[in-house]
């Protein structure tokens, strides 16, 4: 495909997104809060991607933007009581954008400094600073310090959380299949070429970051009015793990791999969960006979992933791609 | 040609880099004219990549400035010297490994775009009006060089010396005014060798640039620099026509050793 259709693509996915949320009332609440973290961890891993993947910027602190958007969004929100659902939308539209920004300010002011270390050096730094914004708000009394913040709507529904993936899909996508965009995957194959090239490394290294923390911000702000409680200790280093692990297994560089990673790390914890909670099985005297699953759930779940990258360190999903010539 | 003394288009002056304890490049004083493919040869460990690395900012002088059609460019950062018009390969050959060929001399394109990332999310007619343009070009360079059948490969797919013509091509593309080759002849073999000869030679014509060749190949700089400079140990010993060059006896002595007479 040659990208062109991208708009259109994307215009389909809004109004998709838009007339599911509206039948949402019908789907089981359960199903409907692990639809919302598959379409949040979409988000955070395709935007990770950005910077890990096609920069080549090995960044530990994902969560830490995270925070920022969920904790500035959630705050916004609480100022406010019941609203109708025009002005309510509205104030859940400003808040995620008002929480990506600020996220993204944090990315320039993390980024402009570290992003000349490299490899390992980086990864270090930007896991330092997704601690110390974790501990910024653990010791931050208006927002509730180690005890959480209470956020009083349960704002996000299928069409924010879908709506945002599929922006930040066609954002990431778009950016990378230009001859700007090149760019990026340049400085990831050899730096010191590309500036040769006359790519200016540092901008570009720094526009994934701030792009990066941008959707990773917004992802937070739908977090927090999924769950509707936030604990610092929700947004810790585990959890930048989490969504390197979604790039790493998706394939670095490669979006759709991504989003599918995203998808089956979601689900594989909460499958495993319904696995323990099987009552009986026919031929099986024992009642719950998975039900040590539920107790090894993440010991299973570490396992897998062990086994994943000792056999497909690559990623799970590398295909051949066609390059994508204009036509 | 224009004589290189007079408006040269770069022009070093008593530049000098020293590495902790060690002078790599000693109070260099080197023109190029216009449209001139010069030489610079030395031994090994001469300061001849060095050199390179000053011309294109990858190291700041400690002494000494570097002029580019009339203005410094001491001190600028590797990626605006390329915008200002000096391209270079490399002697470990550096393409973008993972792009295709098509992909690696596009990326050098990317300093004429007309529009930014805005064009690029908006992705409307003039984006792709412009990346048609680009391709368009890119399809040319790659025809003018045999690379086209391989624009949809990898990079690091292509044999050897395609790899290095293709590096050729995308220092091409930044549409420099003077090109920099590092050691393009290593491990080609002789055939190979003059056909490169013969390509930098169209190149210079073509393009109407300069070249600066840096090559151990004495059989490539022999045959086709107009002038060429010789190094050793960070310090210009010889300058010349290469007959000049060949019969100087400063050369001989820096490639072979001293001459030694054994009357006893």
């Amino acid at each position: 495909m040659t990208f062109k259709h991208a708009k259109l693509l994307l215009l389909a996915a809004l109004l998709l997104s838009l007339l599911i949320s509206l039948f949402a009332g019908r789907i089981n609440s359960y199903v409907l809060f692990v639809l919302y973290a598959i379409g949040i961890n979409i988000i955070l891993a395709v935007s990770l991607n950005l910077i890990n993947g096609y920069t080549g910027q090995f960044s530990l602190g994902h969560a830490g933007f995270m925070a920022v958007g969920g904790y500035t969004a959630a705050v916004i929100t609480n100022q406010f009581g019941d609203l109708n659902a025009f002005a309510a939308g509205a104030l859940f539209f400003g808040a995620l954008l008002a929480g990506g920004l600020l996220a993204a300010v944090t990315g320039l002011l993390v980024g402009l400094p570290t992003l000349r270390l490299r490899g390992d050096y980086l990864a270090i730094v930007t896991l330092g600073f997704g601690e110390i914004i974790r501990v910024i708000f653990q010791n931050m009394n208006a927002v509730g310090a180690a005890r959480g913040l209470s956020v009083m709507h349960g704002y996000t529904n299928f069409f924010w959380t879908f709506g945002t993936a599929a922006v930040t899909v066609y954002v990431v996508t778009a950016l990378v299949h230009s001859t700007y965009g090149r760019g990026f995957i340049a400085v990831r194959d050899d730096e010191v070429a590309a500036e040769a090239m006359g790519i200016n490394t540092t901008k570009y290294k720094v526009t994934a970051f701030v792009v990066g923390a941008f959707f990773a911000g917004m992802a937070g702000g739908l977090y927090a009015h999924s769950i509707q409680f936030l604990t610092p200790s929700g947004f810790n280093f585990m959890q930048s793990i989490a969504i390197v692990v979604m790039v790493i297994l998706g394939g670095m560089g490669n979006t759709p791999g991504v989003i599918i990673a995203a998808i089956l790390l979601t689900l594989l914890p909460e499958g495993l969960r319904w696995l323990a909670g099987i009552p009986s099985l026919p031929g099986i005297a024992k009642a719950y006979p998975f039900a040590w699953v539920g107790n090894t759930r993440m010991i299973i779940y570490s396992l897998l992933l062990i086994g994943l990258m000792l056999t497909r360190p690559q990623g799970l999903f590398t295909w051949k791609r066609r390059p994508i010539l204009p036509a | 040609m224009t004589s290189p003394s007079e408006n040269p288009l770069l022009q070093t002056e008593r530049v000098t880099i020293r590495f902790g304890g060690l002078t790599a490049v000693s109070g260099l004083d080197l023109q190029i004219g216009r449209n001139e493919l010069i030489g610079l040869i030395g031994p090994n460990g001469a300061g001849k990549t060095t050199v390179f690395n000053l011309i294109t900012g990858v190291y700041q002088p400690t002494e000494g400035t570097i002029l580019f059609d009339g203005q410094s460019i001491t001190g600028c950062k590797a990626y605006r010297i390329t915008a200002r018009g000096i391209a270079r390969t490399f002697q470990n050959i550096r393409l973008f490994s993972s792009l295709t060929v098509f992909d690696n001399v596009r990326t050098a394109f990317h300093l004429h775009l007309q529009g930014d990332v805005r064009h690029a999310l908006w992705r409307g007619r003039a984006f792709w009006a412009e990346e048609k343009a680009i391709a368009t070009q890119v399809l040319e360079l790659l025809e003018i060089f045999h690379l086209e059948k391989f624009r949809a490969a990898p990079a690091k797919s292509l044999s050897y010396g395609d790899q290095r013509r293709l590096e050729i091509v995308r220092a091409l593309a930044a549409r420099p005014r003077l090109l920099l080759l590092d050691e393009p002849a290593a491990g080609m073999n002789s055939s190979e060798k003059t056909d490169l000869m013969r390509l930098i030679q169209f190149i210079k014509g073509k393009f109407q640039i300069s070249v600066l060749l840096v090559e151990h190949d004495m059989q490539v700089v022999m045959g086709i620099c107009e002038r060429i400079a010789v190094l050793d140990y960070g310090v210009k010993i010889a300058e010349g026509r290469p007959d000049e060059v060949r019969r100087n006896p400063k050369v001989i002595e820096a490639y072979l050793g001293e001459e030694r007479t054994h009357d006893a």
